[in-house]
């Protein structure tokens, strides 16, 4: 592999391994808050799901980078401005709606994704999706049920849930928005066409919000951009503070 | 925008006081098959506003560890038990009536296979 591949590939590892890392530990912010005990056990279970796919890309990442870092290292020793994560999972969880609506949206998109990079030309790299895409069709099924029932459900639910996805639209248009890493590994057969995903996703999101009488955001709204060069919201500096206080102050921690 | 025809019913944020027992939600009795053809075994239970979340909190609370090939979910409340006064009539008849037992038949001798 040329050097202009490998360089890509480790910011695209970067990109797949932050989005799970940093909505994982969003998730696992619940843990012992949840609404209901059961809730409070699948969002847990969904926050460990994304972490096992994130050290999985990490690890790989390490590897493909060869300087001899770590799914740790890279998790506990980058900056914000050195994550690649979207600025949607990084949203704080606010009520269970909001958590429900960030999932939801990122679930149709990483569903489809790693359905389609199970056939990537990167043996590994199709390995790893092959193994979470099983996972991410749970995540999906519990969210979208959960949007459905939060639509169809009381006056104050469908507020709710409405004012969430009105919120969150904004993160959603640079999901699909392509760059030259993108473009080398899709040439390469090692990553997808994000325009074939980004039409899945808005037929699976508008599908879903119809049903549950919501009403689909317009899309022609502002939207922000830039976390895949690593420009981010105000709240990825705080989050990273917490998840990685522990790790930088005893480095060479142990239990 | 549609009707809303949905209700979560008993949800936490529903204005019905029908509450039950611990929670807000209905309780459904779990049942989980280990492997094919083994009989489903009941597991536990738990809250759920309806049948498929119930089914979704099954797979978390009771197979996360993948104990099960199938999950049955029913609400309790559609559960018809005995209660201990029926004890006399349903249970103690069956102890004198031992000709109910394989064990009241002798087994004739040189009887390999019965």
């Amino acid at each position: 592999m040329d050097d202009d591949s490998r360089h890509a590939l480790f910011e695209y590892l970067l990109r797949l391994g932050d989005d799970r890392l940093v909505l994982g530990h969003r998730l696992s912010e619940w843990c012992g808050h949840g609404p209901i005990l059961e809730e409070d056990i699948a969002l847990t279970n969904i926050a460990l799901d994304c972490i096992g796919q994130a050290n999985n890309f990490l690890q790989l990442a390490g590897s493909v980078e060869n300087k001899g870092r770590t799914a740790d290292d890279l998790a506990y020793f980058r900056e914000a401005i050195e994550f690649k994560n979207l600025m949607l999972v990084e949203q704080p969880n606010g009520d269970f709606a909001y958590t429900i609506a960030r999932q939801f949206l990122f679930d149709v998109f990483s569903f489809h994704l790693l359905e389609e990079l199970q056939h990537s030309s990167h043996q590994e790299l199709a390995g790893i999706a092959a193994k979470a895409v099983k996972e991410d069709r749970y995540h999906l099924r519990h969210s979208r049920e959960w949007v459905l029932r939060l639509g169809d459900g009381t006056d104050e639910s469908h507020q709710r849930i409405q004012s969430a996805f009105n919120d969150l639209w904004m993160y959603t248009g640079e999901i699909f928005q392509a760059d030259k890493v993108d473009d080398l590994l899709f040439e390469k057969g090692i990553s997808v066409d994000l325009k074939s995903i980004e039409s899945k996703w808005s037929e699976n999101v508008s599908e879903a919000l119809t049903e549950a009488t919501l009403a689909v955001p317009d899309a022609e709204q502002y939207m922000a951009s830039g976390s895949r060069q690593g420009i981010h919201t105000e709240y990825l500096g705080h989050m990273l503070t917490e998840m990685q206080i522990l790790t930088r102050s005893f480095p060479e921690a142990k239990w | 925008m549609p009707q809303r025809k949905g209700q979560l019913k008993g949800s936490p944020m529903s204005k019905d006081q029908n509450h039950q027992g611990d929670s807000q939600w209905p309780i459904w009795e779990v049942f989980v098959q280990a492997k094919t053809g083994a009989p489903h075994e009941h597991a536990g239970s738990l809250h759920a506003p309806d049948a498929e979340i119930a089914l979704q909190n099954a797979r978390d609370v009771y197979s996360r560890r993948s104990e099960a090939v199938n999950i049955w979910v029913v609400e309790s409340k559609n559960i018809t038990a005995t209660t201990p006064e029926d004890n006399p009539t349903f249970f103690e008849p069956a102890a004198d009536k031992i000709y109910r037992h394989p064990q009241f038949y002798k087994i004739p001798r040189g009887v390999k296979n019965l």
